[in-house]
């Protein structure tokens, strides 16, 4: 059975696949936050380092 | 249920009745009989429909000629149907009716936003307003619903959730419209040299729709509700400033809105952390069934200001879409029958 972690931004619940592994990067469904996989148990995940966004605004 | 059930359009030339005839045309339990429009008796609807070319063969017909059918679509304008409603009971025993005209439940509110006294007060209470999303036990197996203001959908699509938890204080509702809103009948201010390009304040108080919004929310809160005519032909966006009773954070926002919104096949929650299409945007929408809703959190505001935004296509999730929704719950089909188009992007 997969593993399944909370978004710590949306709180939504997100499927791990079976061969997850640490460090690994995966993206929130429902706020398309990019999330990195903690090692635990059970496994979490917190944000992806992310680059800013240049909106030209 | 017998299938397929016949379906009539009354008033079908008009924008709204065009929407109705290509969602009904896909539907799998429904067969449009006849569309009508005194203007265009015996022309093909294509020519004035020209998306329907090939799709069918139907010609306008007059009013005067109506058959009996199962179910009977008004897309007249507004104040055309609510004088006549023996001869179209007739005619049906499922009405819809697109207009403004049986919006309202109470006549005194009635009279108030529109300046005149309702012609059949007595028929108000008959009329379910069309919002699945808030009338769903009433509209499944009724045989009267009224549509919906495009405007007021969005609002309340956006407002719902916060104002059934009695969070909301005080809104700041400012919406945002394509020209298709106005119909298909030309004017002044539909003139291409006078609204091409606009951002023009069309009613900064005083919509009509603003009265929907009261009756299905109630006025547990104040709202300010302000119409600004953009240069989109399709399209409804709604930027909602409200101010809480409570602090939220962003979580309790989803979990509140998924409480709501978890199973409704045409909402979408929107508030994404990356990418460009962060938050709802009408074109995403443009001819789907889809509202979309997102919201953020002032973080400066001791987390008591929260903007929701929602977004739709005026002419499906705000009239025809919806009609065709309630349609589904009327006679007890699957609810999003006909109503499968995603919308298209890029546009």
């Amino acid at each position: 059975m997969s593993a399944e972690a909370e978004c710590p931004e949306c709180a939504a619940v997100i499927e791990l696949d079976d061969d997850v592994v640490e460090g690994e990067i995966v993206t929130c469904t429902e706020c398309g936050m990019e999330l990195e996989v903690v090692p635990g148990n059970p496994w979490s995940l917190t944000p992806a380092p992310e680059e800013e966004e240049d909106w030209g605004e | 249920m017998p299938e397929p059930l016949s379906a009539a359009i009354v008033g079908g030339s008009g924008y709204v009745g065009g929407e109705l005839l290509r969602l009904l045309l896909a539907h799998p339990h429904v067969t449009v009989l006849q569309i009508t429009s005194e203007s265009q008796t015996g022309r093909p609807v294509h020519t004035v429909h020209p998306n329907l070319r090939s799709v069918t063969d139907l010609k306008f017909s007059q009013e005067g000629s109506l058959d009996a059918v199962d179910i009977l679509f008004l897309a007249l304008p507004h104040g055309s149907a609510a004088g006549r409603m023996d001869h179209f009971d007739g005619l049906a025993q499922r009405i819809i009716d697109c207009s403004a005209d049986f919006r309202l439940r109470d006549a005194g509110v009635y009279a108030q936003w529109y300046g005149h006294a309702h012609p059949d007060p007595d028929r108000l209470p008959r009329f379910v307003y069309g919002l699945p999303e808030r009338h769903r036990s009433e509209l499944t197996g009724a045989t009267h619903a009224s549509g919906v203001g495009c405007n007021a959908s969005a609002t309340i699509l956006a407002l719902g959730p916060l104002a059934d938890e009695g969070l909301l204080e005080r809104v700041v509702a400012d919406i945002k419209v394509g020209s298709s809103e106005a119909g298909s009948r030309p004017s002044e201010s539909s003139h291409h040299p006078e609204r091409s390009g606009v951002i023009r304040s069309f009613m900064p108080t005083g919509h009509r729709h603003q009265a929907e919004v009261v009756q299905t929310l109630g006025t547990g809160f104040d709202l300010s509700f302000s119409v600004t005519s953009v240069g989109l032909v399709r399209g409804v966006l709604v930027t909602a400033h409200c101010f809480l009773r409570a602090a939220v954070t962003e979580k309790d926002l989803w979990a509140l809105y998924r409480n709501h919104y978890g199973s409704e096949p045409f909402i979408r929650l929107v508030n994404q952390r990356r990418g460009i299409h962060r938050y709802p945007e009408p074109r995403l929408t443009t001819g789907s069934n889809f509202c979309d809703v997102g919201f953020v959190v002032d973080q400066g505001s001791r987390h008591r200001r929260v903007v929701v935004l929602a977004a739709l296509d005026n002419l499906v999730k705000g009239a025809a879409g919806s009609a065709v929704q309630s349609m589904n719950l009327m006679i007890g089909c699957d609810e999003v029958a006909g109503l499968g188009f995603p919308g298209l992007h890029p546009l």
